[in-house]
């Protein structure tokens, strides 16, 4: 692949589950990496339950914000009913994160499941951990850190060997 | 395939790396307005709340700005064009159908000569990702005759607000910022600081009641000054508008703007591209000498065929897109089969989960009472516009902000009395301030034989765009206490007899059987039903308790 196509990820769930919190993050990851990023989504009615996705795209040169259809390298779905609804987005090789690749009894609260599966992506990128950590402190309030930290531990222990190719 | 990333750029990595570029941040399209607002000394931010605006406003203030929310879009444009006649610079933000509500002082503003800079922001919702039209509004400054700049990313966003002060303030005219959803809410890497305007000037005020009193007398030669202004920007946008040339094949040249230029970049990497960042008046001449200079000449826009028919009025001959795609938004891959001349029928997506009334919210209860008291609901915009969804499906009409009075009122007229006696009107609190009000009057000024009810769903903030403080909340844009309406006051003062409060949250029963008692009588009534917003009530209590201490401080 040339360097210049950029790499795809599409965070997806429901409302209220911090898909757009966990595509800040990871755009703000990117971003402090020094690549070029844009990062795309429709709010709204994103508190509401519904259906949200957001696309983050990195790389030297990107145009679009949003991710085309089968062209997203990385699929993150924050809940599992949600991943039929966005499986189209995945290009043929891509990885899909799912809550199931996870622990999900050992997250200390149910909210951090979006950070849980940012650890899971974590191992798919090459971005230091510190930049992670910097970038989960910096979206979340201070009381909320230890829990998504350890939440972010859990996801990227447990990547190590999932995260299935389709 | 990370690997084939330089892995250099992440090896010299430190947590500071942009600490030592402070001209770079990661920004959404508003924000970066926002900040070229900031940058520019724009001295007042108004506006209404409406998706995808509303984070102009509220980063403007972040960012120290003086921000305001208004009772509604007209009225936030009234107010920045007095800021703009005293010699200043605003900015006034609002969606697209926002635009409709201000369109009344825009057209006559834009006669107007202003001594300072008027940037109107309208985002607009290709696809309806939260709205209840996808309107264009590229044909608002057409038919007003004001200027438009059309940013395709935050970076434009930042610097076409900088511009846009520019041209404000070289012709004295309003300007319009057009936006969409998806630059509105897009995050990209800005620089900033790559455009600077000059400072803006004293507030001052000298009288000039030609330039500005538009009585006919006045308004006739106004209006032939503004037809020779906008000839002069036509002109100055072919030759030095914010326009861009991409060089490349002799053979596909492509015709574009905003979000839409994105995508073609994408899809059609070889093909010459002229993109117009200065919508209105048209670089027609650049366009002309475009199209000559390659064998197939394509427009590719989204919504509404603006730019073709800006084409082809001045005699320049241009591939449109196929009608199928004016509906929704554009992507690369829909871009793709405009080029390619495709209308076999889209794969349809997969459809997501449909949103709904979050549990425990206040309007669930609301609804419920509606349905089972079988009522004729028109209704407005808001969260409690997911009432016409499953499981409720309680709302029968929406139309526009406040309709749900007028339209209420309108039915009572005209139904048999049986039916007549079943029309409640709901109205949201923030939506009632925008709109309602003069629905309110002209129920007691025509009441029906039937009388009337209107519902207003309070919960204490404006919610479906995201938490915004208005008029009946008390509380400004910063949260600080101000002025407040008190709608059962309001209701009163009209001399409306029956005007309840009620939470219909702590007993159905009772909230159902003051509905029906309202509605069994021939006359008017108001019942307020609030409960604050489930997801508003701690922020909400946190705004008191700081204004309370200030106070006692």
């Amino acid at each position: 692949m040339r360097s210049s196509k950029p790499t795809n990820v599409v965070i997806a769930g429901l409302g209220g589950q911090g898909v757009l919190k966990a595509s800040d993050i990871l755009a703000d990851v990117v971003f402090g990496a020094g690549l070029n990023v844009k990062k795309s989504e429709l709010h709204g009615m994103s508190q509401r339950g519904g259906s949200v996705s957001s696309d983050v795209r990195f790389g030297e040169t990107i145009f679009s914000p949003m991710v085309p259809e089968g062209e997203a390298d990385f699929l993150v779905v924050l809940a599992e009913d949600q991943v039929p609804v966005n499986a189209a987005a995945l290009a043929p090789g891509g990885v899909l994160i799912e809550p199931s690749q996870i622990d999900e009894s050992s997250l200390s609260t149910k909210k951090s499941i979006n950070v849980a599966l940012l650890g899971v992506l974590s191992r798919h990128l090459q971005f230091p951990v510190e930049a992670w950590i910097a970038a989960l402190k910096s979206n979340l309030a201070e009381k909320l850190h230890e829990a998504n930290l350890r939440a972010f531990y859990l996801g990227r222990d447990s990547g190590q060997t999932s995260g299935q190719a389709k | 395939m990370y690997t084939e990333f330089k892995i250099e750029k992440t090896q010299g990595f430190t947590l500071n790396y942009f600490e030592q570029d402070h001209a770079l941040s990661l920004l959404s399209g508003d924000e970066a307005v926002a900040m070229a607002a900031f940058d520019a000394g724009v001295t007042l931010g108004t506006g209404y709340p409406g998706t995808p605006s509303t984070e102009i406003l509220e980063a403007f203030e972040t960012l120290g700005g003086r921000a305001q929310w208004s009772p509604n879009e007209k009225v936030a444009l009234e107010v920045a064009i007095g800021v703009a006649f005293a010699g200043r610079r605003a900015i006034v933000t609002m969606k697209h159908v926002g635009l409709n509500v201000a369109s009344d002082p825009l057209f006559t503003v834009a006669y107007a000569r202003l001594d300072g800079a008027l940037v109107v922001v309208s985002a607009d919702d290709p696809g309806m990702a939260s709205s209840q039209n996808e309107q264009d509004n590229r044909r608002y400054a057409l038919a007003a005759g004001v200027p438009m700049l059309e940013p395709s990313d935050s970076q434009e966003a930042y610097e076409f607000t900088l511009r846009a002060i520019e041209i404000s303030e070289r012709w004295h005219t309003p300007i319009l910022l057009r936006m969409t959803t998806r630059v509105c809410h897009s995050k990209t890497v800005v620089r900033r600081g790559t455009v600077t305007v000059p400072p803006s000037g004293p507030a001052h005020f000298e009288h000039d009641l030609p330039s500005r009193a538009m009585i006919p007398a006045y308004a006739r030669p106004a209006h032939v000054r503004l037809r020779k202004a906008l000839a002069e920007m036509a002109a100055w946008n072919d030759q030095a508008g914010p326009n861009q040339l991409i060089a490349g094949s002799s053979s596909l040249g492509i015709i574009t703007s905003g979000i839409a230029y994105q995508h073609v970049r994408e899809v059609a990497p070889e093909a010459s591209v002229l993109k117009l960042g200065m919508t209105y008046p048209l670089p027609v001449e650049r366009m002309r000498a475009f199209a000559a200079s390659v064998a197939r000449c394509m427009v590719v826009e989204e919504g509404d065929p603006y730019l073709v028919e800006g084409a082809r009025a001045a005699g320049i001959a241009v591939e449109g897109k196929p009608e199928m795609y004016r509906f929704g938004e554009l992507n690369t891959v829909r871009v793709r089969r405009i080029l390619a001349g495709d209308t076999s029928p889209e794969t349809k997506r997969v459809p997501g989960k449909a949103p709904s009334f979050c549990p425990g919210c206040p309007h669930r209860s609301s609804y419920t009472a509606l349905k089972n008291l079988n009522c004729i609901v028109p209704g407005d915009i808001g969260c409690y516009a997911l009432g016409a969804l499953p499981p409720f499906e309680a709302m029968d009409a929406m139309i526009c902000m406040g309709a749900a009075i007028g339209m209420g009122l309108g039915l009572r007229y005209s139904l048999p009395p049986e039916e007549a006696k079943r029309v409640v009107s709901v109205i949201g609190d923030s939506t009632f301030v925008h709109s309602g009000i003069t629905g309110l009057i002209e129920m007691i000024y025509n009441p029906p034989e039937t009388g009337h009810v209107v519902l207003i769903l309070d919960n204490g903030i404006t919610a479906m765009t995201g938490m915004q403080e208005h008029p009946g909340t008390g509380r400004n844009l910063s949260h600080a206490r101000t002025g407040k309406v008190v709608f059962e006051d309001l209701a009163r003062s009209l001399g409306i007899r029956n005007v309840h409060v009620i939470d219909p949250t702590l007993n159905l029963d009772k909230f159902q059987e003051l509905i029906q008692s309202c509605l069994d009588k021939p006359e008017l009534s108001v019942v307020i039903a609030r409960r604050d917003c489930l997801l508003a009530t701690r922020a909400i209590r946190e705004y008191e308790r700081c204004n309370e201490k200030q106070q006692t401080d």
